[in-house]
């Protein structure tokens, strides 16, 4: 019974009496997993011309399955194709069923070839449609944004919308529950910057500047920045991949057809939650890394915690925080905003929300470092 | 689905399941269930939702843990077998779950070959052709053959889904609810279409179903699950004449009523 014990299929031609024709004689089992043996045979077969009659011999056939049957009735149809003339001999009822049950062609379907494309074509239209997807993404964060504002309900001109359950979890999701990995990460940062900073101003003999190295850096750029990169990559792809997983099993359209606005159901609170949590976690990770560069300063250059935090308090004016945490809140849209987006455009395969997942941190990583570079630009015009 | 010389022995048991308790938490669904099915039947499978059919099914198919009793599938004991065995014993199933469970990133055509190409050595060109061969046995148009399981209506599914439980021309197929969401003239080509496959593939067909169409049709054989247990099985004679409730207002309730008229008034 065990399918490795099964006789290969095989089989033998003899010449027909009087020289008319063929009669093959068929053994074994013809069923997919014993049948690889035989193929070759059965194409040399279908090439012969062959003469005016054939005849298969089932008698020794031991069982016999789709593939099987397949096989010979391709044989038998192309023979008689050919104007030969083709017998059985020895077929169970069973068999004679199967094998009649078969179609004797299949109708093959080929995806008509796309007409051929000019180079000019080839060449030009991946940019347009790029810049085509780049119109689509900007009109569908922009309704997002304006959707997110309006509120969950559409009908009745209810505008409330706001549920505070919702938002809180999603704080407690995106937020607290970040606030390790967050602390550790810019710990570890601080602690960095602090050691190459202290060994590069050593040469100088200015191994105390490293307080304003890393507390500028920290706090007007790095912190943040990291902040937002990690929340991208924490919470942007968790918002896609609910959004998009909604998307697939139809239970966004179940909230459209309620009269809800999915854009306020489920992205608002997420929108609102990361705007507060955002400019949070980086004064969270802001602690974490001064404190990471104090214990470096203090082994590496004997800066005691009290000089760190006097020249900390000398070196860092109130201003430099303000252009830190200003970007927080802005950073936190964009990372929303292109998470909803993708997960928006999730279709229906397992396959597109993986995509649409890798596309919304990749795009929101950069998003996040470009505007970063233009807020940098701004601060530096108005002299901020 | 073997078709030895000679009459297939009657009664030749393909599935059993013994003294089967299955449970979530503290909550037992099933209760030292016991149930045979035999070769080259067509076993329907009914009771009210939410019964646990499709745990019994998951629970046959080792997807779900159970708390006692033993399955034997084929006349084997999955727990005694080696990890080669137990991949040759697989083949030989063919499942079609309750939402279909294609994958969703391939098309039909792929869906079918999946199962072919990891466990069979032909070459792409037949595989193509049994591909195509499949879609046009369970009544798919040719053209559903590169679509994606989200281009679909929902008979289409039942049917993609169907044809790929035959990828591999099983001996036992497992349906969940194979005709709900067809028209009444697609569930009945369905239940035909089971049928031939069965007279003609010899295959065994567990099959999950509220369909009295289906019962009264194909099914050689019906078992209700009601109680944490197969309460009856037998013919639908048997069905008619077993005295309990639930059974009772099933098969001779109004909607049933009218089906077993019309068998009656056959000749
Ligand atoms: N993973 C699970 N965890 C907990 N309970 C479950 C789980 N799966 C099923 N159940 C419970 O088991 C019971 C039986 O469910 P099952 O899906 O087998 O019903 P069914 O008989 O197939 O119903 P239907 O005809 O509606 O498909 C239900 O009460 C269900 O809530
Ligand atoms: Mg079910």
């Amino acid at each position: 019974m065990n399918s490795t014990a099964l006789p290969a299929a095989s089989l033998t031609t003899q010449p027909l009496d009087g020289g008319m024709g063929e009669r093959i004689v068929l053994s074994g089992a013809w069923r997919n997993t014993s049948l690889p043996p035989v193929l070759g045979a059965v194409d040399e077969l279908g090439q012969r011309a062959g003469g005016q009659r054939l005849e298969l011999d089932f008698t020794d056939v031991d069982q016999i399955d789709t593939s099987g049957a397949w096989v010979l009735k391709q044989m038998m149809v192309s023979a008689a194709d050919r104007g030969c003339e083709v017998r059985t001999r020895g077929m169970t009822p069973a068999m004679k069923e199967l094998i009649g049950a078969l179609p004797d062609r299949l109708e093959a379907v080929r995806a008509s070839a796309g007409a051929k494309r000019t180079l000019f074509q080839r060449l030009f239209e991946p940019i347009g449609r790029t810049v085509y997807d780049f119109w689509e993404d900007s009109i569908s964060a922009m309704n997002i944004l304006g959707a997110a504002v309006r509120g969950a309900q559409l009908k009745f001109g209810r505008h409330s919308g706001l549920s505070p359950a919702a938002v809180v979890n999603q704080m407690d999701n995106m937020g607290v529950r970040a606030v390790p990995i967050i602390m550790l990460m810019s710990f570890l940062i601080g602690a960095i910057i602090a050691q190459q900073g202290a060994f590069q101003l050593r040469y100088f003999g200015a191994e105390i500047f490293v307080v304003d190295l890393v507390g500028i850096l920290q706090l007007r750029e790095v912190g943040v920045l990291l902040t937002a990169i990690m929340i991208a990559g924490r919470s942007g792809s968790a918002i896609t991949a609910e959004i998009g997983s909604m998307k697939m099993r139809e239970e966004v359209d179940a909230l459209l057809v309620m009269g809800l606005n999915p854009v306020g159901v489920l992205i608002f609170p997420r929108l609102a939650a990361l705007a507060v949590v955002l400019p949070l976690l980086t004064i969270v990770a802001n602690f974490a890394a001064l404190f990471g560069a104090a214990v470096v300063a203090f082994t590496y250059s004997g800066i005691t915690f009290e000089v760190f935090l006097t020249r900390l308090h000398q070196a860092v004016a109130f201003s430099t925080i303000i252009a830190g945490m200003v970007k927080a809140p802005f950073m936190a849209l964009v990372i929303g905003v292109v998470a909803a987006v993708e997960g928006l455009k999730v279709g229906g395969s397992a396959e597109s929300l993986g995509k649409q997942v890798t596309a919304s941190v990749v795009k929101s990583i950069f998003v996040v470092i470009l505007m970063d570079g233009l807020f940098a630009m701004f601060y530096a015009s108005i002299g901020f | 689905m073997d078709m030895q010389k000679g009459t297939p022995q009657d009664h030749e048991i393909v599935l059993s399941v013994e003294d089967l308790t299955v449970g979530f938490g503290s909550k037992v669904i099933l209760d030292q269930l016991s149930l045979d099915v035999r070769r080259g039947e067509i076993l329907g499978f009914v009771g009210a939702s939410g019964t646990g059919k499709s745990v019994l099914m998951r629970t046959v198919l080792r997807l779900l843990p159970r708390r006692s009793g033993t399955i034997r599938i084929l006349g084997q004991d999955y727990d005694q077998l080696s990890e080669a065995e137990r991949t040759a014993l697989d083949m030989r199933l063919g499942v079609l779950f309750q939402h279909g469970a294609l994958f969703s990133s391939l098309t039909v055509k792929e869906n079918i070959q999946l199962p072919m190409r990891e466990y069979l050595d032909l070459p792409q060109k037949l595989m193509d052709e049994l591909a195509h061969l499949k879609i046009a046995l369970t009544g798919l148009a040719p053209d559903a053959a590169d679509k994606y399981p989200s281009e679909l209506s929902g008979g289409m599914i039942k049917r993609a889904a169907l044809a790929r439980a035959l990828a591999l021309d099983p001996d036992l197929v497992f349906l969940d609810e194979p005709t709900s969401g067809l028209d009444p003239i697609g569930a009945a080509e369905f239940d035909e279409l089971i049928a031939q496959l069965r007279d003609t593939l010899g295959l065994t067909v567990y099959m999950v179903t509220h369909d009295l169409d289906s019962l009264f049709s194909v099914c050689d054989r019906i078992a209700v699950l009601g109680k944490k247990r197969v309460l009856v099985e037998g013919t639908v004679e048997d069905m008619l004449a077993f005295d309990d409730p639930w059974v009772q207002s099933y098969f001779r309730g109004k909607r049933a009523r009218s089906i077993v008229r019309t068998e009656d008034a056959r000749p």
